[in-house]
């Protein structure tokens, strides 16, 4: 116990030390520290809190210290999380690389590759992108096409994928490819890792309904990926995407990033009005409001019983799904109410001087998320097989 | 994830549940449910014997644990086995009493002991939910008080010893101030009761109190106290309610789950197709959430309108939750879910008798409103 009380207080003392007063207010989502080679710090101060805490391995606080991380055991994860809360801290660091490569690196990477990539991640230094999904391979993902033709020393891969978020920023895409083009579907798949500046490789941004370009068609082209540069054995890639999904579905679903943001309420308030008992002006959106709220608040219960759980060093496994399908339809739930408080105003898509207005952008963006990293619909059918044992 | 399972409560919860599971086939219970006296003094008797009873009261109370997740534990283990005794009736019989003060140790002691069966009788007919609405009067005379009225759906009325009632010391019906909150004995002269069966068994009864003579002892609390008092204890139900339903929904979850996996349609298992796949996850997910909202609540915090804000989201929540649960349930079943047969039927009344009991889905929306001014 004193031992925990210790700590605490040297965390606090070194995070007031330490974290740029800049870096102590509400972070929008185009001030988020995504790292990499060509990231564009928006302020000395991003860079200089990266450095602090990734010299401290606290960006990915859980991982052990010899691959950058912390070396935090789950009462000590508890507390920095709290600490950093209490002063506003911004999240140093937000990647794939920490989000879902990590973990799959961690469980099945080699040692040689772990003490490789996950420094990098753990730094901000190197960048990833996923290259999961193709044209033709969504939902049912282990139909990919991409082909790694065995080459000897290499793979030659030659294929395309699709709503490859950042691949036009990323660095290195940890990719799903078939290499056995004989094996069964899902046997027939192996993951790999390479570098996005290597010959062959092309991206072409789309524009997302919300205006903004976040994902890409990514081009390979016999690119040559060195055979170290697999995870796992051949053919053993499914296993790795498929846990890999739980670590991206756990990411979403608890993302601070949902829930963060405008206080429901207080946005109601100014913008509605309020009677003399302090109540919203307008009765049934009264009422929605006070729903939505009961259920965000059942739902952090159990986002902090999950956290909790995980910490102590489980995994949620399939049941990742739950807090995806929760997390997700919740934020919906939230954005849809945003724009009801907003009314007409809401619909502005950008200023006279053509600043950008946030609201509907977000709520367009929120579409997404019953969709990315396994639809709403693929939630309900795991969650059914994998962990109500219904048949299949 | 569930609540967190220090080793006494892994014991207290496994002495219920084995108790039950040996003593409470659906079939048995329904014997006792739909009975004249809706419960039964023997089974009563055996499991207040185990300290059930004494698990909802704190060490001060006379009991031995008592918080707010004790209390949750044993209603939802009440709740998995559909267990019609007057548990309710205790605990919040007992909270009341021991909100008198030592002038009830004796009552309060043989209610934490399961001797005696206690009830609450908070409703009027005009009331629906608003504990605040008493049109029962309680007169001040020389030697104590005089009560007239009459309370509506009291459950358990007919089996308890000792009555708690709600009478209007002063002001207009509607008003927060002017209650008392008395402890009667039943057996008092000019208490009369006419009892009735519940739809999903059990029993309660409608009270009229005829010039009721009551010595100045009975009063528990008064003036702002009294409202105080039966909103602290209409937390407790709020609670031990939530808890309940969850124990229920549980099972209708498993024996949901168990019979789409079962029935055969189609020449497969209905438990393949895709619509009833997703239906079931739903309704497991919201049990979830409602499970959450309960664990909230049952941290009781001593901030008043903290207490209050989670008891009636959980409420509000189970509520809703366990509407659609009974129904859902009942829906997936087909034609067997409608049969008396079918314990699945006796769950689904149980969840929307207590969605009825302390406040409503409806009820608690205001409420939540009221109390975080939305
Ligand atoms: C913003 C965003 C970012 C993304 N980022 C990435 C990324 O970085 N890397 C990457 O690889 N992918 C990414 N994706 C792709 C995402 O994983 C896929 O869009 C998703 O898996 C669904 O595949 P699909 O779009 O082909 O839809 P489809 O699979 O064609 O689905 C269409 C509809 O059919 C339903 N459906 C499909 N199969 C079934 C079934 N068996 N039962 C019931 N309903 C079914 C779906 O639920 C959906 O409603 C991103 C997507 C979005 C929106």
């Amino acid at each position: 116990m004193q031992d925990i009380d210790h700590f605490r207080a040297e965390v606090s003392h070194w995070l007031n030390e330490n974290c740029p007063k800049t870096m102590r207010t509400p972070m929008p989502d185009d001030e988020i520290c995504w790292g990499g080679r060509e990231f564009a710090f928006v302020s000395d101060d991003q860079r200089l809190w990266l450095n602090r805490m990734a010299a401290r391995g606290w960006t990915v606080p859980a991982w052990p210290k010899k691959y950058g991380g912390g070396g935090l055991n789950g009462a000590q994860q508890k507390i920095l999380a709290e600490q950093m809360q209490a002063i506003n801290a911004r999240s140093p660091l937000q990647s794939f690389g920490i989000g879902m490569l990590g973990p799959a690196l961690l469980e099945f990477g080699s040692e040689a590759q772990k003490l490789h990539y996950l420094p990098q991640i753990a730094s901000g230094e190197i960048r990833w992108c996923q290259g999961y999904s193709e044209p033709d391979a969504g939902s049912d993902l282990a139909s990919i096409k991409t082909a790694g033709v065995d080459e000897g020393d290499y793979f030659s891969v030659t294929g395309q994928k699709i709503w490859t978020s950042y691949a036009d920023k990323a660095d290195w895409i940890f990719c799903l490819v078939r290499t056995e083009p004989d094996a069964k579907k899902h046997k027939g798949i192996s993951f790999l890792l390479f570098d996005m500046t290597s010959q062959g490789v092309s991206t072409k941004p789309i524009e997302l309904i919300s205006g903004e370009s976040v994902f890409c068609e990514t081009f390979f082209d016999a690119v040559k990926v060195p055979k170290q540069n697999i995870v796992g054995g051949r053919g053993q890639g499914w296993t790795i995407a498929k846990y890999l999904l739980n670590h991206e579905r756990e990411m979403i679903g608890g993302s601070d990033l949902l829930f963060g943001g405008a206080d429901v309420c207080a946005l109601a308030s100014a913008q509605i009005g309020v009677d003399e008992n302090g109540r919203l002006n307008d009765s049934i959106l009264r009422a929605e409001l006070a729903k939505f709220i009961i259920d965000e608040m059942a739902f952090d219960a159990h986002l902090a019983m999950t956290k909790n759980y995980m910490r102590a060093g489980n995994q949620l496994g399939a049941r990742s799904a739950e807090l995806k399908y929760l997390g997700t339809e919740l934020n919906q739930q939230r954005q849809n109410h945003i724009m009801a408080i907003g009314g007409l105003g809401a619909l502005i898509w950008s200023s006279h001087n053509n600043q950008t207005h946030q609201t509907p952008r977000q709520w367009l963006r929120s579409k997404a998320n019953s969709i990315e990293g396994g639809t709403s619909e693929i939630m309900l059918s795991i969650l059914a097989k994998a962990v109500l044992k219904m048949p299949s | 994830m569930d609540f967190k399972l220090t080793e006494d409560r892994r014991m207290l919860e496994d002495t219920i549940s084995r108790f039950l599971a040996d003593k409470y086939s659906i079939s048995k219970r329904n014997d006792i449910a739909y009975s004249e006296t809706g419960h039964s003094a023997q089974i009563w008797a055996e499991m207040a014997e185990l300290g059930i009873v004494a698990a909802l009261f704190t060490e001060i109370e006379g009991g031995f644990v008592g918080q707010g997740f004790d209390i949750a534990l044993v209603f939802e283990a009440l709740g998995r086995a559909l267990c019609p005794e007057p548990f309710l009736g205790a605990l919040l019989t007992g909270k009341a009493l021991a909100a008198g003060g030592a002038e009830h140790a004796d009552w309060l002691n043989s209610i934490v002991s399961g001797e005696k069966i206690g009830a609450v009788a908070f409703e009027e007919d005009q009331s629906h939910y608003q504990l605040q609405h008493v049109a029962t009067s309680a007169t001040k005379t020389a030697s104590g008080y005089l009560i007239n009225g009459n309370k509506a759906v009291v459950t358990h009325v007919e089996a308890a010893d000792i009555i708690i009632i709600s009478a209007r010391l002063s002001g207009n019906v509607d008003d927060q101030s002017g209650l008392g909150i008395f402890a009667v004995a039943a057996d008092i002269a000019g208490l009369e009761i006419q009892d009735y069966a519940n739809v999903e068994g059990g029993r309660s009864g409608q009270l009229t109190l005829t010039n009721v003579a009551l010595p100045p002892e009975a009063l528990l609390a008064e003036g702002d106290a009294a409202f105080e008092l039966l909103e602290t204890i209409a937390g407790y139900a709020h609670l031990a309610l939530s808890a309940e339903a969850l124990g229920i929904m549980e099972v209708l979850k498993f024996s949901t789950i168990e019979f789409l996996n079962l029935r055969q349609q189609f020449g497969v298992p209905i438990g393949k197709f895709q619509a009833l796949q997703h239906r079931m996850v739903e309704l497991v997910l919201d049990i979830e959430q409602a499970r959450s909202a309960v664990i909230n609540a049952s941290t009781l915090p001593c901030d008043k309108i903290d207490r209050a804000k989670r008891l009636s989201a959980a409420k509000l929540t189970v509520s809703a939750t366990g509407t659609k649960v009974a129904e859902e349930a009942i829906q997936m079943h087909g034609g067997i879910g409608m049969t008396w047969e079918m314990p699945v039927s006796h769950f689904a009344k149980r969840l929307v008798m207590i969605e009825h009991l302390f406040g409503d889905e409806d009820y608690h929306l205001a409420r939540y409103i009221e109390l975080s001014k939305v």
